[in-house]
């Protein structure tokens, strides 16, 4: 854990100042972290499994002490109000007794838990056998929820999966199926099994009569999670962005507000054009709900549409620490960040004929011969048509040649069909003598 | 009259247009005779003309120069079946094609015995022009001829053989065997190589690799070592082919595809560092397994391949750079510096491999676009000509298609796997397919 933590720092280290060199180094980052990410209101977004598990997320990888025992110290005043005694213990690991004693391993309530624990599940058990003697459809669907939830609040995540997808058989209104796809959809995401995740999410989205805007909310912010997992960053940004605000804080055992704000405005400016930007995320009124709650998001999205590239890599940059501790964002920071950068810097040249690169280098930060290598990149991938002129540093578009280009293409494709038929027509023949090369002496 | 005198006189008779047929089985139970005659025959030889009496000079020449000769011997057999392979009448040595690949293997073999390749080049292509009923057949001198030029560096000298596109493979009228045809391909590969003409060489060695097979041989694994080089040089990349982009059509055969990539580890090595693009690895993989180059005779390849990517670096950068300094031009290719970048361009821009202008005064260097556009009247011609041979290759094709439709096996077999239909198999049968019947 700490090897991991060590390399996101030095990511960060190397993304500061790359980027115009606003923070001195590493040193200087730590510092930003410490000073920005403010664990207590950061954990009073969300409640249940996904709390523990985000605090145990910045514990790992902030890399700051004080930062570290306080998430780790609200971390384990959340766990004691529930019952899973097994990341009870993991975490007082964690803590290994800098916080004093009262955050010890408190063996008694271990205990306590743990054996009235034992006493609910043969209870749950017993009667959902009975139920099923009964062949009572409904107490059989109910004893598994139960048993389910039981399984969950225990961190014994498996078998609440399981229990769960059971409760499947039994469904009798597309209500109980929506219930039994969330249920599974809360268990597969904690679990990381994205691609169960987006199995139930379809699942659940076929079902007829699903009018609670709620629910909707729900299953479109669990696709886009999924989407985002598998790094399909445009389809992850149209949900967040479609997204209803009557989610408000409902889902926030998964996933809160700020969040849909952040996920969808990054993943949108990393993926959609300037006329779906527009039209999804700035004209989205819906959308514009959840910005509001983001100002910083917000503020870069609407720079970088009227193209002020460097308050928006500046605001990016600012945010980015937090992303990097954000449980589901951090492993897609880079990746969305430079695809980010590469939009600008296409969307930069696009009008132009001529770019002076000196101009571009000061509206983007950047000295001019990191972004001629930056731009060399974009053109060789032909992200950008157009040719440097490396000795007065501008930047000409190029307009291909049509004419030019369809002559060669036919060249080409006529001088491959001659190969191809030739090969073909003595392949046929070679075949037709039965001219084949065999094993054996009688080669010789 | 001994009976060497009988077959010379029945020689001189039968060689007319109509006896021809006799004197060829004649000939051919005479086989001992001659054997048991050999050292007289040099004078039965004089007493005949090769250019009236092919036939029969075939089988005595055969028989003349099996054994192994003397360096004497051999000058003469030379001289003797150069003027025959010249002026013999094709229709009779036809008849006879084992006894002519016979001689003309001697041939090979004698100058190889002489040191003297180049002597062998011109009888055997004669006697490729003799035994090919047309252009487009393949014989078992082919190898033979290309081997000659390869050796005595003739490579222009192979062109008018090599620029014929074979189709044709006729063992009866021709007498290959599926070693000549492997043989044909890997040595035509080996001159384009030595003419520079990559694209051709690469088209040769996939023909020696997708060659019906079903034991793998030495000459595909070389061929396939070739062209794993050679596409780098000429493509600038080598695809997993067996695994990714079927660069290798379909009908590639099984027990190549499995097996080939495993012998040939050293070069696909070479060419996954190749795609990095930087030519210190790809200079430091040939000098580390320089050994296993050299025992293929790989090694002057492999040196180009390193040449090729500096072009191919420099090709890069004229993509995305309108101008750009030598210095920044040798940062980029990894050159020693802007002395030897000029050279280098200097040399791309003779070989029209890129175009561009180098200002010595502030050493800086304008990349242009490509001057050609089009509207020339050569180009013109050249696509006329292009366009003509498409229409003649597909005339035929459709011949080649009629042929195969009218074949009596093609039909016979066609006839026996079309399904017949049981009474069962009309439940499932759509009902289409009893409008189609």
């Amino acid at each position: 854990m700490e090897g991991g933590g060590g390399e996101t720092m030095d990511e960060m280290g190397g993304g500061g100042g790359g980027a115009g060199g606003n923070r001195a180094g590493g040193g200087g980052g730590t510092g930003a972290i410490a000073e920005q990410i403010d664990v207590e209101s950061y954990a009073s977004l969300y409640t249940g499994h996904t709390k523990v598990a985000r605090l145990h997320f910045i514990a790992d990888y902030c890399n700051v002490r004080s930062v570290e025992l306080e998430a780790l110290r609200m971390a384990f005043e959340e766990i004691k109000k529930g019952e899973n005694t097994g990341l009870f213990k993991e975490c007082v690991e964690k803590i290994n007794g800098r916080l004093g004693p009262s955050h010890t391993l408190d063996q008694e309530w271990i205990d306590m838990v743990e054996r009235r624990a034992a006493q609910r599940q043969e209870k749950l058990e017993t009667e959902l056998n009975g139920y099923k003697t009964n062949l009572i459809k409904e107490s059989i669907r109910m004893g598994y929820n139960d048993l389910g939830d039981f399984h969950y609040g225990r961190g014994d995540l498996q078998h609440a999966f399981k229990c769960y997808v059971r409760t499947r058989d039994y469904c009798t209104t597309s209500k109980h199926i929506i219930s039994m796809c969330l249920n599974v959809i809360l268990v597969s995401i904690e679990l990381g099994h994205f691609v169960h995740v987006s199995n139930y999410v379809s699942k659940a989205d076929q079902t007829p009569d699903v009018q609670d805007p709620v629910v909707v909310a729900k299953l479109k912010c669990a696709a886009g999670l999924a989407y985002l997992e598998s790094k399909k960053y445009k389809l992850a940004a149209r949900k967040f962005v479609d997204t209803n605000f009557e989610l408000g804080n409902n889902y926030i055992d998964v996933i809160a507000q700020q969040d849909v704000a952040v996920y969808g405005g990054l993943c949108a400016l990393a993926s959609f054009d300037r006329a779906e930007l527009k039209s999804k995320v700035i004209d989205n009124i819906n959308f514009r709900n959840f910005l509001e709650l983001m100002p910083e998001v917000r503020e870069l999205i609407h720079d970088f549409y009227a193209s002020r590239y460097a308050s928006c890599l500046g605001y990016l940059q600012k945010l980015k620490p937090n992303l990097l501790l954000d449980i589901h964002l951090y492993d897609h920071v880079d990746t969305l960040y430079e695809q980010i950068r590469h939009r600008a810097l296409i969307q930069y040249t696009n009008p132009f004929i001529s770019v002076d690169l000196n101009t571009m280098a000061s509206a983007f930060k950047t000295s001019v011969a990191g972004l001629e290598k930056e731009l060399a990149a974009l053109i060789t991938e032909n992200q950008i048509q157009a040719r440097i002129d490396s000795h007065n540093k501008i930047l000409y578009a190029r307009h291909a040649d049509q004419r030019n280009a369809t002559f060669q293409r036919v060249l080409q494709t006529g001088s491959d069909l001659q190969r191809e038929t030739k090969a073909l027509l003595l392949r046929a023949n070679l075949m037709r003598h039965d001219f084949v090369m065999k094993g054996g002496p009688k080669q010789q | 009259m001994d009976s060497l005198d009988a077959l010379v006189a029945q020689v001189q008779g039968f060689s007319g247009t109509d006896d021809l047929l006799h004197l060829f089985s004649l000939l051919k139970q005479s086989d001992e005779l001659l054997h048991t005659h050999a050292p007289r025959l040099q004078y039965a030889l004089s007493s005949l003309d090769p250019a009236k009496h092919s036939l029969g000079y075939l089988y005595l020449l055969e028989v003349q120069s099996s054994g192994t000769l003397s360096q004497e011997q051999s000058e003469n057999f030379l001289a003797l079946a150069s003027t025959f392979l010249n002026v013999c009448i094709a229709e009779q040595i036809c008849l006879a094609p084992e006894k002519f690949n016979m001689v003309c293997r001697r041939v090979k073999e004698q100058a190889l015995q002489l040191q003297e390749p180049l002597r062998a080049i011109l009888p055997l292509q004669a006697a490729i022009r003799k035994l090919q009923p047309s252009s487009e057949f393949l014989t078992a001198m082919h190898a033979d001829f290309l081997q000659m030029c390869l050796l005595a560096k003739c490579y222009k000298a192979s062109l008018s053989v090599l620029e014929d596109d074979i189709f044709e493979i006729d063992q009866k009228r021709t007498g290959l065997v599926p070693r000549d045809f492997l043989l044909y391909c890997y040595y035509g590969g080996m001159i384009h190589i030595g003419l520079k003409q990559f694209g051709k060489a690469l088209e040769f060695f996939q023909h020696a690799i997708t060659a019906p097979a079903t034991v793998l041989n030495a000459i595909t694994i070389a061929a396939y070592k070739k062209f794993v080089l050679v596409s780098l040089i000429q493509l600038g990349q080598f695809h997993d082919c067996f695994v990714q982009v079927p660069l290798f059509p379909k009908y590639t055969p099984p027990v190549v595809q499995r097996n080939l990539k495993s012998c040939v580890q050293d070069y696909v090595d070479l060419a996954t560092s190749y795609v990095t693009r930087n030519i210190a690895d790809v200079k430091g993989y040939i000098t580390t397994h320089e050994d296993a180059f050299k025992s293929d005779n790989n090694l002057g390849l492999a040196r180009q391949v390193i040449a090729s990517l500096y072009k191919r670096n420099i090709q890069r950068l004229t993509q995305t750079y309108l101008t750009l300094s030598l210095q920044d031009i040798a940062d980029n290719v990894q050159l020693d510096g802007p002395k030897e970048a000029e050279l280098h361009i200097l040399q791309m821009i003779q070989d029209g491999e890129i175009f561009a202008r180098i200002n010595q005064k502030d050493g800086m260097v304008s990349f242009q676009e490509d001057p050609e556009q089009y509207n020339t009247s050569a180009m013109t011609m050249r696509l006329n000509l292009e366009i003509h041979n498409i229409v003649r290759l597909a005339k035929k094709l459709t011949s080649v298609d009629e042929q195969v439709s009218c074949d009596q096996v093609y039909l016979s077999k066609i006839g026996r796997d079309r399904p017949r239909y049981e009474t069962e198999d009309f439940d499932i049968v759509p009902q289409k397919m009893y409008t189609n019947l």
